[in-house]
């Protein structure tokens, strides 16, 4: 087994709530509460979830755009978890970030060249053959013109900003990139050139990716390990072919369940075994007592109320599938498709 | 909800004590700079070294800044008593001091021309917001043609012309040319509210000329950018009328924006619109502050500094408070 | 005649926009039909003319002035695009009605959820006072699954969920039972549980109400899941039209091809890599000659070079089904490049 290149334990993020006069604070939303992940080197981590369950905000501490609110997130033997801006700086090398919206995270006014080349002059890279030309390979490498370096990033489609973020995030070599939602603003014939570009970067530059998206079938494809969360914490996680043939936590179960199947052929057979989830997800600021998918969970019993599940390995699975469940599915269980009550909770 | 007009009523107040502080001590710091007294500027040139020092200790001016800064915002909540000795000149609050030349109380000065500049401003705005509104809601409608681009450009003179000059031109062709209005001049409105009307026309006109020009800018901006809303097409999608559609759902929000733009220039107006006073001859507070500048009067300067500022930190409470009426996001978020 | 028209029928339907770059040539030609009951996925990628041409069958390209509108649109017997401003408007809402994408901004802001579907309700019924307009847009809340309809029809569209948000949308366009509804991207903006949820209350109303529904979306996913009929667009074309399960089974364009192949999927072993379509989508002031798709085409010079001078028409695969096909690769030549080259690679 390779080492790790980051490790965090405990991790949290709490963002406060302050109400009344003296904006006193009154709760905190818990994006992320409370989560031990590795990242090895030279592997995909898959973060997958759906929308407010963390996985964004724990991209942005694994990078350090966010300082925790407890934990501790060592980065190459480096303990990176409260380190000033300063002292980040170059670290900053090394752990680079690819935003979902191609269109907001480039400066409009700025050509693309001078996008790519600001990380290069902030950490005062040398270039031997100037900046232009290590510009122009940067752009190559990621399948655009070399000529378009001044171009402007309005001139570029939306998966060609995808690849000029790429560039800029490769521009100083770096060991990890954290890509947040790369491909889901994209068109589906795009999101493949990108995902296809991303794989053979990471051959290529042997780049250590943690890829965060809510697609599940892109998720499968690129990663190596998928971890799921739900409300600010991982619920199984598990070398992928491994999840994705054993799920073990209902709502990994569910998640996947709900994948429209391109093939109307299995149309009934997939609405029949689908996992109809009901209701919403709950507030992060005041999530469910003990397991917090129990709320929504048709295997839910008291002791789910009371009792956080850990996040352990059970018997029959490989160490490396951990499930924080205390009623995982098993083997040939029939999961019956539940139908949404016609009031959902 | 509560809580949120505390804060910022809390936030007027400093605001305008920030405003005091500042304005008190340009005022009574700059003349100390460059060497003119005060006292002097008060009594004359000519007076002798005691009736100056008499001065000086009545308008305390040898107290210390802290001290001379407190006595003034006392003198605006409580009212102050300016005494040399046993003579004793009592200032009833609000107290704004004393005009250098007459000697007169500067509260009563303002308060005076006060109705002049809200006539003024309040007459203006109802014409400039009618005219900007309907121009600028047209012309975003029709997008693209003679009319919207007609109306654009009178719009950009409209912008660009200063009011000295709109007014003198509207006063040569409409007073003394074509005779069709009587000169500029205010009578209060329970005097005679048609002599108000027809004294108050022109100014009003010229006023929100400029304004209007302005406002028909931005409505027409705000309302391409609402029309383009996904939640017209929604309401189109529902068959509604394109009236109700444009009336109802596009003004709602296409007009929004434009409540903050006119809370900050309503508030300053009422502060004194100054040139335009100037122009007409009309004796509210922009008269006064011009006086003031003219005569190196600092009490009415500051006198009226402190009233515009007033204005528009309520003008832009108002507007927050009407934001939180208008957008339910506000309330609730 | 009349008595055999489709439900809905759109015949050569054109729209065009003209603006200062040029003309926007959205949507050429299209003609397809919808009967109740069943319904229709439109596939495409971002500027293929599919959410145009939704619109165009509500007619809401009237208000804008630079857009040009030509073809038939035939809707219960009824002629659309010859019809007057107010005939379709009272139709908009009434008999068809449409969905958005994201429901947050196709909401206004300012007016509780409530008062919308209300106000939805009463254009298209005039006398109705606003209490009995009141029980029945609660009445709708409730029939999407919306729980506490009656406290929530007093809530901003901000406080609802993006999954409440969209099912108080449906109500909304539900609520004069519309025969044609139309869904132009309904789950894209939800996470895929509340998107299952979505779809499923979208199947069981049309079960319940038999309306005819249009399912506009990029997801091929989403289309499987629901469509009877696919008509997969490009370049504001149709080059592909068929049966659901012929479409998916055996599709004959080589830009389906590539959607599937760009596709990872669940239901499959994991590729090593995904077979996507190559370069950009074309811009629809400037569509190539001939075949709008040759630039991206891997076979593109394998007929004679027709492809760059002539554009293909919509005509039968030559599958012996009502599945057409816009190419001008020879009907052998197509099942023999699929076989060999492209499924294996799906």
């Amino acid at each position: 087994m390779s080492e790790n290149l980051l490790e965090v334990s405990g991790l949290e993020k709490h963002f406060p709530i302050t109400k009344g006069l003296f904006r006193r604070q009154v709760g905190a939303v818990r994006a992320v509460d409370g989560i031990d992940l590795q990242v090895r080197s030279g592997e995909t981590l898959g973060l997958v979830g759906e929308s407010g369950c963390g996985k964004s905000t724990t991209g942005r501490l694994f990078t350090r755009i966010l300082e925790p609110t407890a934990g501790k997130i060592v980065f190459d033997g480096k303990d990176i978890s409260h380190k000033s801006f300063s002292q980040m700086r170059p670290l900053r090398r090394d752990v680079q970030m690819i935003f979902q919206d191609p269109y907001s995270s480039l400066n409009p006014r700025h050509t693309v060249g001078s996008i790519i080349a600001a990380p290069l002059q902030i950490q005062s890279i040398p270039t031997p053959q100037g900046l232009k030309k290590a510009v122009q390979e940067l752009l190559e490498l990621v399948g655009l013109n070399p000529e378009h370096y001044n171009r402007y990033p309005h001139e570029f489609s939306g998966g060609q900003r995808q690849r000029i973020g790429i560039a800029r995030a490769l521009a100083l070599r770096p060991k990890m990139i954290v890509a947040d939602e790369p491909v889901s603003a994209l068109d589906v014939s795009i999101q493949a050139q990108v995902v296809n570009l991303l794989d053979d970067l990471q051959r290529e530059f042997d780049l250590t990716y943690v890829f965060i998206a809510h697609d599940l079938s892109v998720v499968r494809h690129i990663s190596d390990r998928v971890a799921v969360m739900y409300l600010g914490k991982v619920v199984e996680i598990a070398e992928r072919d491994e999840l994705y043939k054993n799920p073990r936590h209902p709502y990994t179960v569910a998640l996947m369940s709900a994948v429209p199947v391109p093939d109307p052929a299995r149309r009934d057979r997939a609405q029949r075994e689908r996992v109809l989830l009901t209701g919403d997800v709950p507030s992060p600021i005041n999530p469910p007592s003990g397991c917090r998918f129990r709320t929504r969970c048709w295997k839910a019993q008291d002791i789910c109320a009371t009792e956080e599940p850990p996040l352990v390995t059970r018997l029959e699975d490989p160490e490396s599938h951990q499930t924080a469940c205390h009623f995982p599915i098993v083997e040939d269980e029939q999961v019956v498709g539940r139908r949404p009550a016609s009031t959902p909770a | 909800m509560v809580a949120y007009l505390i804060r910022r009523l809390i936030n007027a107040v400093v605001t305008l004590l920030v405003v005091t502080l500042v304005t008190f001590g340009v005022f009574f710091l700059v003349p100390k700079a460059t060497g003119s007294d005060p006292a002097l500027l008060y009594i004359g040139k000519q007076a002798d070294p005691v009736a100056v020092e008499g001065i000086r200790t009545k308008l305390g001016l040898n107290d210390p800044i802290i001290v001379q800064y407190w006595k003034f915002l006392k003198g605006i909540v409580a009212g102050r008593d300016y005494a040399n000795g046993p003579d004793i000149t009592h200032c009833s609050a609000p107290c704004l001091g004393y005009t250098f030349k007459t000697n007169q109380e500067v509260w009563p000065i303002l308060i005076h021309a006060l109705p002049v500049t809200v006539s003024l401003a309040i007459g203006a705005a109802i014409i400039w917001v009618l005219m900007g509104v309907i121009f600028g809601v047209i012309s975003a409608l029709r997008r693209g043609s003679i009319w919207d681009r007609s109306v654009m450009t009178i719009a950009l003179a409209g912008v660009s012309l200063p009011i000295y000059f709109t007014g003198l031109l509207a006063l040569t062709i409409f007073v003394y040319g074509l005779e069709w209005l009587p000169n500029a001049d205010y009578t209060p409105f329970f005097d005679n509210p048609v002599k108000w009307f027809t004294g108050l026309l022109m100014p009003w006109v010229t006023l929100a000329f400029l304004f209007a020009a302005t406002y028909a800018r931005l409505t027409r901006a705000n309302m391409l950018e609402t029309l383009g809303e996904d939640y017209i097409r929604t309401a189109r999608a529902k068959g509604l009328k394109e009236r109700t559609v444009i009336g109802k759902h596009g003004l709602r929000s296409g007009l929004t924006p434009l409540v903050t733009v006119f809370g900050l220039d309503l508030g300053a107006l009422l502060g004194g619109a100054i040139l335009t006073e100037a122009v007409f001859n009309l004796r509210g507070l922009g008269y006064w502050a011009l006086n003031g500048i003219r005569t190196n009067d600092l009490p009415t300067i500051l006198g009226v500094t402190l009233f515009a500022a007033f204005f528009i930190v309520i003008m832009n409470l108002i507007v927050d408070l009407l934001y939180g009426v208008i957008d339910p996001r506000v309330r609730l978020g | 005649m009349s008595k055999e028209r489709p439900y809905l029928e759109v015949k050569d339907l054109t729209i065009r926009f003209e603006t200062d770059d040029g003309i926007v040539q959205a949507v050429s030609g299209s003609s397809f039909t919808l009967e109740k009951g069943q319904t229709l996925g439109i596939v495409g990628e971002s500027g293929s003319g599919k959410s145009v041409t939704s619109l165009g069958v509500l007619g809401l390209h009237r208000t804008r002035s630079n857009a040009k509108v030509t073809g038939e649109i035939w809707l219960d017997d009824e002629e659309l695009i010859t019809a007057t401003d107010e005939k379709v408007r009272l139709l908009r809402g009434g008999k068809m009605a449409m969905i958005f994408q994201d429901p947050l901004s196709a909401m206004h802001p300012y007016f509780t959820v409530g008062s919308q579907i209300v106000e939805a309700y009463r254009v298209h019924h005039p006398g109705v006072n606003k209490k009995v307009a009141r029980e029945r847009a609660i009445d709708m809340l409730a029939r999407v699954g919306i729980p506490q309809p009656e406290r929530r029809f007093h809530d901003y569209a901000h406080q609802f969920s993006g999954g409440m948000r969209q099912r108080a949308m449906i109500a909304m366009a539900l609520v004069n039972d519309p025969q044609l509804l139309i869904a132009d991207e309904p789950t894209t903006a939800l996470d895929v549980t509340v998107q299952a949820q979505i779809l499923d209350l979208i199947r069981d109303l049309q079960e319940e109400f038999g309306s005819a529904v249009i399912m506009i979306t990029h997801d091929l996913g989403v289309v499987a899941e629901l469509a009877d009929e696919v008509l997969v667009m490009y370049g504001g074309k149709i080059i592909e039209k068929g049966p659901a399960l012929d479409v998916f089974q055996q599709p004959q364009h080589p830009y389906t091809w590539g959607l599937l192949g760009s596709m990872p999927r669940l239901d499959r072993d994991v590729r090593d890599r995904l077979t996507p379509v190559k370069g950009t989508p074309p811009s629809l002031i400037n569509l190539p000659d001939g075949c709008a798709f040759h630039p991206r085409c891997p076979y593109a010079g394998r007929n004679g070079n027709r492809s760059f001078t002539d554009v293909p028409l919509l005509r039968d695969a030559g599958l012996g089904g009502p599945h057409l096909v816009a190419c001008h690769l020879p009907p052998e030549e197509r099942t023999k490049i699929f076989q060999q080259e492209v499924l294996p690679n799906l």
